[in-house]
């Protein structure tokens, strides 16, 4: 019988990462879709530094920095109590900027599709920026938002260098499917590497698919 | 009153054009904007709506300051009370007609605004159905509604008409006349539509690159172009009314307006919208109707 935690683990911080990053990257892809501040290409930049950048790299920064041996990580441990180095919430953190631009580059590029006079119109009706978000812009780029929660989720399932680096390699805290199959296949244990392997196969193909079948139904909706 | 005093440097497609306007409104007019594309037209209602930041002067609406450079006062959009029907209608898509109105209303305002308007404005019927299943005069009904749902002062419309054929072209014209009385209001049109001007406005102001050229009634302005001795052209009535014995219709040609004299025994053919031949016999005018 395989150990079912390595799955559980891995789709427990794709949830939590997911959530999270849904709630930061609304605000972040408004301002970056109204923006004409200076500072504009540079937070672009840096959001999508993880699409090119190896994923060690990103985990090596993340562990010199949250050591205990560096002020940050010492003042994350003595002042909050929280040890960001090989535990779960050091891989939430690291998980969040590791798949930041998944998530808002679909939002952005959809809030910037929307013709500006919805907002507008909106505005002149004495709507606040805040409510126009919600109740008119929002609304009306689901498909963006589906794309980016998926995409997200999908990608921090698929996490692997930036785990192995940051979380180690603790069973039932931070090992994660995609480090319990490297782990088997080194033991040179191929049946649960297979059955890890497959698992994920299996549901990242539905989930892609499912996001695939619901937004090729609203496109045709919208071209009709 | 509006008081326009304003200038604003603009990016136009032939390089920099500075808008420079200096206007009063009278209140409960219609004023229409009159010009070519990029003359700065939606520029001027984008200022007025505080879409658009001038680079200096003022907006005096009703007495009160909306915008004034040197005392750095500039009223955001959302504390203008305006009514603006942009010209891509800009409804919300993923609201029914009645939420659309209703998101419109401010907040503790009696909803009874909205059923008055649907009943004055006939959307009774398209009430819960979505924009994108409306078409192009429906969606105009509803965008018209809906600016007026918050009650403004003032309506802004940027070239409503514009995109919808002749027959419900003059619908609408009714309801936006229908509407500019019964609500009292200041309106402000961007209309290419020579016809369309004359019928509604009080008012039209002439922009050309950005300055306004002339201004004056739209009588005045349009029908004193061009009037030629000898013609024999097609047209369209605008307007057909009766003065003392003599009825007189209105007749667009192409993009002048001329006024002709027609006899009772005609009139009673002739209808708003028909096409109809103008040609010179001996001394005026005589009109010929046109069939299909």
């Amino acid at each position: 019988m395989i150990d079912w935690s390595p799955l559980l683990l891995t789709f427990e911080l794709a949830a939590v990462t997911t959530i999270i990053l849904l709630v930061i990257s609304i605000p972040l892809s408004a301002w970056l879709a109204n923006s004409k501040s200076r500072l504009k290409p540079v937070i672009e930049t840096l959001v999508s530094m993880p699409l090119v950048l190896p994923p060690t790299v990103l985990g090596f920064y993340f562990l010199m920095a949250f050591s205990p041996n560096n002020a940050f990580g010492e003042w994350m441990n003595e002042w909050l109590g929280i040890k960001l180095v090989f535990s779960f919430p050091g891989l939430v953190i690291a998980s969040i900027l590791y798949s930041l631009p998944f998530m808002v580059h679909p939002i952005q590029s959809g809030l910037s599709g929307l013709p500006s006079s919805i907002k507008e119109a909106a505005y002149v009706m004495g709507k606040s920026k805040v409510t126009t978000l919600f109740r008119v812009q929002l609304p009306n780029i689901k498909p963006a938002l589906l794309t980016g929660i998926v995409l997200s989720f999908a990608h921090t399932v698929g996490e692997f260098g930036v785990v192995l680096m940051i979380g180690g390699n603790i069973p039932g805290k931070t090992k994660v499917a995609s480090i319990a199959i490297y782990d088997e296949v080194e033991a040179l244990n191929y049946g649960a590497a297979n059955v890890y392997s497959m698992i994920l196969f299996a549901i990242t193909f539905c989930i892609l698919l499912a996001v695939y079948l619901v937004n090729g139904k609203h496109l045709k909706k919208l071209g009709r | 009153m509006i008081v326009l005093d304003i200038d604003k440097k603009l990016l136009a497609a032939d390089g920099e054009m500075h808008l420079e306007l200096n206007l009063t409104l009278e209140k409960g007019k219609l004023i229409t904007l009159y010009g070519e594309s990029g003359a700065g037209k939606t520029s001027t209602l984008r200022l007025l709506s505080g879409l658009m930041k001038p680079d200096q002067g003022r907006i005096i609406v009703n007495g009160k300051t909306w915008f004034d450079s040197d005392k750095k006062i500039n009223l955001p959009p959302q504390k203008r009370k305006i009514g603006y029907v942009f010209q891509d209608y800009a409804l919300f898509p993923n609201m029914t007609v009645l939420e659309n109105l209703e998101f419109a209303l401010a907040k503790g305002q009696d909803k009874k605004n909205v059923s008055d308007l649907i009943e004055i404005i006939e959307l009774g019927t398209l009430q819960h159905r979505k924009p994108e299943t409306l078409s192009g005069g429906q969606k105009q009904r509803v965008a018209l509604a809906r600016a007026l749902a918050e009650r403004p002062d003032i309506l802004l419309l940027d070239e409503p008409l514009a995109a919808l054929d002749i027959k419900i072209r003059l619908k609408l014209q009714d309801y936006i006349q229908k509407i500019h009385r019964e609500f009292n209001l200041t309106t402000i049109l961007i209309s290419h539509d020579i016809g369309e001007i004359v019928k509604l406005s009080d008012h039209v102001i002439f922009l050309e690159k950005g300055s306004i050229v002339r201004q004056g009634n739209p009588d005045e302005l349009f029908i004193n172009r061009n009037i030629s001795g000898k013609f024999k052209f097609t047209g369209e009535i605008l307007k057909i009314e009766q003065q003392e014995i003599v009825h007189i219709a209105t007749v667009l040609i192409q993009n002048s307006v001329v006024k002709v004299i027609v006899q009772d025994s005609e009139v009673q053919d002739l209808h708003v919208g028909d096409k109809v031949l103008v040609a010179t016999k001996a001394f005026n005018p005589i009109l010929y109707k046109i069939e299909g």
